[in-house]
């Protein structure tokens, strides 16, 4: 299967759905992306992965209530999986082991 | 709430968003979308904010978020079908008005367009039975004589054959037809009448028609060769062989013998070239030798050109071929250019009108005049099929919410509904179909062009286009009310029924019955009109006399034996010959010069003897009637009309001093000796009278006697005349017909038209009179409670009637003011226009008609009315 790896953007948006507990729905993760990478995150691009992401089940997601903002219409909260949660930590330890392994030598002369 | 004010995304693409998206990703996508409108309004405005709505609307149209389409859903509606029929049939039953209204309308307007479909079928089946029907065209030619107008002809000249041959490669092969083969066929004591074409040899190589007997390669080749249809074969020969016979054809030059080279099966009646026989057109290059006339480029009168194309031809590079070979041609001749193009076999039949056509054709204007015609009386009825669905949707509403309750989507109602009106256009049209069956045989003989070119003929593929029809009528005529019903709030109908009012599309019905009507009384001013200036046409005043003259076509006999014979009866009181019948659309012309030899007039003329003019009562103004004179004296008087006179300003136009004046008639001198009174020799729609002359010829020339018969008993003196006839020839049938009636059937074109349309409209009024029906019982039947508090109240039958009435009448009063002003410009402007002394738009008689159809329909609305008046209030109060 090809949706074993977390792709760097995914990592990004699945990480801020962690971030974001209980409030992650499409707008305000676009919001938060925008705010910590600085650079700005498209609507589509975010739904497209979003949509991605819980076909991989690394996210699911339930609808909230009806508002009156949003012409009445209710937002889809996301929250992130134990197997969302496992791929997080995945790549975090892979990204340690490599950061492990780099003499302190090298990373000083940069 | 939302405020009023506020800015919302346009509806269209919020609503092309919820069409395609997936329901379960629809409202969570179309709240982000109003999110990002409502912060947009904010930062950006609102109409920045509205494009960047649409142009997301469009972004997301991505492959995870279009709606697959739903197999279960079509599953269903395909299981459902068998409820929806048993659903139809049960409402068809019980309502038995409403069915039989549309079953009766629908049938009655599909049956006209049952015989469209016959009609274009046949015509379609068109000279399909030449094996390579698709590779043949024809040669047709546009003439154009100075700066006359263009016009276009069937025929080419004999020479186009030829030089197609010369100059252009990768042509199979060449079929070229000269038409006025014809004659009275002897072969020993047998005489036959036969008329045919001459061929040439490739004849057999490009179109199909099976031979019995004779080699088809070789047939056509040798001079003096004969091909026979098997009838023609048999008429002549009976069951004798008739390969390598010898029959005599009596030529202008004297007889030739002609050897029969072939025998092919008769020709098909889907033929667009009808003959008796072929002859080899190599005979004409001998017995038409000294002809200068024959290959003339611009004579594009008789013969006819066939190619049989390979099938990878470039046509646009042939049609180029054939503008160069026009173009080298039409340097032979002097003040005319003949333009040459091509029409595809398959298309003749159906194609353009062309002058000159080879066998009778139907004209596609004809056929384009019964099309529209009857796509409007058939829309006219899916308007009552419409207007009465939705005149009940009072009743119907609130069955339609149940089924909505019990889990029916939109899609359902609107399937029920759309198969209701299919199951109604079925059984229309087979009720059409049994009236198609009685419609037919008067069809045919409203011309006898159309029995020698239609058989309307059931085959499996009309009756696959009948249903398909029937299929179309239906979905047409109930696709609208499905619509409105598949709409209806569910809510609104169960709670209270009222509110959802009946009669919110009122104004719409009201336009369909204003349309139905204005439709039919335009139709009936057509007939009116056309039927009226048909017999101005006939009235028409020629400016000689045709009462009780009959005219005998001599079929090359000598005229002064039946003479003789017809002298000796005491009912004919006067004989006269002529060369033609005038006033028919027949013309016989020439050159006439006078003084100036630069100025040449084209002259019609007429020969005839010493008492054509008496007899015809036409009026001389000067001058004398011709002398009797022998069959070999030297032509050298002529009469001529006044508008000769003004064309060469003759005598200053006097007719007493043009007597004695000499004009050159083909190149010879003759003497005018009498100036007779303009008359109509053209047919009497022609715009205006133009130059004629009388010449003389001695009966023995003639073509036709015309006597002047006065008779009590006209059965008895016709055997008479017939009986004499017999005397001279017993091969030939008279051909006797009085004057008056072949002026008639020269307008035969003409009445069977009006005969089409008087028919339709008929039509036309039965179907907006059956819906007008339909309508007022079920105004009346919904409005049946308030009439009869209306009543209890105190209004009288009359104050109810009014009251009920009125919105019909009101419709139909509007319907006369369109239809009225806007055929009578119709006619004024276009149709009659063309036509010199037409007769002027009848309006008197539309008035007539109009006041008719109101008529009829006040006598409905006033009937029903008045019985729904009449009820008694009691009944329909108590039972609540």
């Amino acid at each position: 299967m090809k949706g074993t790896n977390l792709g760097e953007f995914e990592e990004l948006v699945l990480l801020t759905i962690a971030a974001l507990v209980n409030d992650a729905y499409s707008v305000a993760i676009c919001d938060e992306l925008t705010k910590s990478t600085g650079r700005s995150a498209k609507l589509g691009v975010v739904h497209a992965v979003l949509n991605r992401l819980e076909e991989k089940g690394l996210v699911k997601s339930k609808l909230g209530e009806a508002t009156s903002t949003r012409g009445g219409k209710r937002k889809r909260y996301f929250t992130i999986t134990n197997g969302g949660r496992a791929a997080l930590i995945k790549s975090k330890e892979l990204r340690d082991e490599l950061w492990s392994k780099i003499p302190d030598l090298i990373l000083k002369r940069i | 709430m939302k405020v009023p004010s506020r800015p919302t995304p346009p509806g269209w693409a919020r609503r092309l968003l919820r069409w395609y998206c997936r329901p379960d990703l629809a409202e969570d996508l179309e709240g982000d979308l109003n999110e990002y409108f409502e912060r947009n309004v904010i930062l950006k405005g609102v109409r920045r904010s509205k494009l960047i709505y649409v142009l997301d609307v469009f972004k997301f149209c991505r492959p995870y978020t279009v709606r697959k389409p739903n197999f279960y859903d079509l599953l269903f509606q395909w299981i459902m079908i068998n409820s929806y029929l048993k659903l139809s049939t049960r409402i068809i039953l019980r309502n038995k008005l409403f069915s039989s209204i549309n079953i009766l309308g629908l049938g009655i307007s599909m049956s006209v367009g049952l015989l469209l479909i016959g009609l274009l079928s046949d015509m379609n089946s068109y000279d399909k039975f030449h094996e390579n029907h698709d590779r043949i065209y024809r040669v047709i030619s546009t003439y154009k004589y100075l700066d006359e107008e263009e016009s276009d002809f069937a025929s080419t000249s004999l020479r186009t054959g030829k030089a197609i041959e010369e100059s252009i490669a990768g042509i199979e092969k060449i079929a070229t037809l000269y038409r006025g083969f014809a004659g009275d066929l002897k072969s020993g004591e047998k005489t036959v009448p036969l008329t045919g074409l001459w061929a040439n040899e490739s004849f057999f190589d490009v179109f199909t028609f099976a031979m019995i007997s004779g080699d088809p390669s070789t047939a056509l080749k040798n001079p003096f060769s004969i091909v026979l249809t098997e009838k023609s074969a048999k008429k002549l020969f009976g069951d004798a062989e008739p390969l390598g016979k010898i029959i005599t054809h009596p030529g202008n030059q004297g007889n030739h013998e002609f050897t029969v080279t072939g025998v092919i099966k008769d020709v098909p009646l889907f033929s667009h070239m009808k003959f008796d026989m072929l002859a080899s057109l190599s005979t004409r290059a001998i017995t038409q030798k000294e002809s200068k006339h024959e290959m003339r480029w611009d004579n594009i009168w008789d013969a006819y050109t066939y190619l049989l194309l390979p099938g990878n031809i470039d046509l646009k590079n042939l049609l180029a071929n054939l503008n160069t070979i026009s173009a080298k041609e039409n340097q032979t001749i002097k003040n005319t250019t003949v333009k040459l193009s091509l029409q595809p076999l398959d298309e003749i039949a159906l194609g353009k009108d062309l002058n000159n056509s080879i066998g009778p054709v139907m004209g596609s204007s004809n056929v384009w005049m019964i099309g529209v015609l009857s796509v409007i009386v058939i829309v006219s009825a899916c308007f009552n099929y419409t207007n009465l669905s939705i005149a009940r949707s009072l009743r119907r509403s609130r069955e339609v919410g149940i089924r909505k309750v019990v889990g029916a989507l939109r899609i359902h109602v609107l399937g029920q509904f759309v198969v209701e009106a299919v199951v109604i256009a079925l059984l229309a049209v087979i009720f059409s179909f049994a009236l198609l069956t009685l419609v037919k045989p008067h069809f045919l003989s409203l011309n006898d062009g159309y029995r020698e070119m239609l058989k309307l003929d059931l085959s499996l593929e009309v009756i696959v286009y009948f249903i398909l029809l029937a299929f179309a009528v239906g979905i047409l005529s109930g696709l609208f009310p499905a619509i409105f019903f598949a709409r209806v709030n569910t809510i609104q109908v169960l709670k209270n029924i009222s509110t959802v009012r009946g009669f919110r599309n009122f104004t719409m019905r009201k336009v369909l019955i204003v349309a139905q009507f204005t439709i039919s009384l335009m139709f009936i001013a057509a007939t009116i009109i056309g039927y009226k200036h048909y017999k101005h046409v006939l009235a028409f005043d020629l400016g000689f006399d045709t009462e009780n003259v009959l005219n005998i076509g001599l079929a090359g006999n000598k005229a002064d034996h039946l003479i003789k014979e017809l002298a000796e009866m005491p009912e004919v009181k006067s004989v006269s010959t002529s060369s033609i019948i005038t006033s028919l659309g027949n013309y016989w012309g020439t050159n006439v010069k006078y003084i100036n030899p630069q100025d040449s007039a084209f002259v019609n003329y007429n020969f005839i003897d010493e008492h054509y003019l008496p007899l015809h009562g036409h009026k001389l103004i000067a001058g004398r009637n011709f002398n009797s004179k022998g069959t070999d004296a030297v032509e050298s008087e002529v009469i001529v009309n006044e508008k000769i006179l003004y064309r060469f300003n003759i005598a200053t136009q006097d007719p007493r001093k043009a007597i004695g004046e000499i004009v050159t008639v083909n190149g010879k001198k003759m003497e005018i000796i009498g100036v007779v009174k303009d008359f109509q020799f053209g047919k009497s729609i022609d715009k205006e009278i133009k130059e004629f002359m009388f010449r003389y010829s001695n009966s023995l020339n003639a073509r036709y006697v015309n006597a002047k018969v006065l008779s009590n008993d006209w059965p008895a003196t016709f055997a008479k005349i017939e009986s004499a006839w017999k005397k001279i020839d017993d091969v030939h049938p008279l051909e006797a017909t009085f004057y008056n009636e072949q002026i008639e059937s020269s307008y035969r074109d003409f009445s069977s038209r009006i005969k089409v349309i008087g028919m339709l409209s008929f039509l036309a009024v039965c179907i907006a009179t059956i819906g007008l029906l339909g309508m007022v019982v079920f105004t009346t039947e919904t409005r049946l409670k308030e009439i009869s508090i209306r009543k209890v109240l105190g209004a009288n039958e009359g104050n109810l009637v009014v009251l009920l009435s009125k919105g019909f009448l009101a419709s139909l009063a509007v319907a006369a003011l369109v239809s009225l002003p806007a055929t009578h410009f119709f006619f004024a402007k276009y149709v009659l226009d063309e036509y010199a002394d037409g007769a002027p738009p009848a309006l008197t008689e539309m008035l007539l008609g109009t006041a008719m159809v109101m008529f009829i329909a006040f006598i409905m609305i006033g009937s029903h009315t008045l019985h729904a008046s009449r009820a008694n209030p009691a009944d329909v109060l108590k039972n609540e």
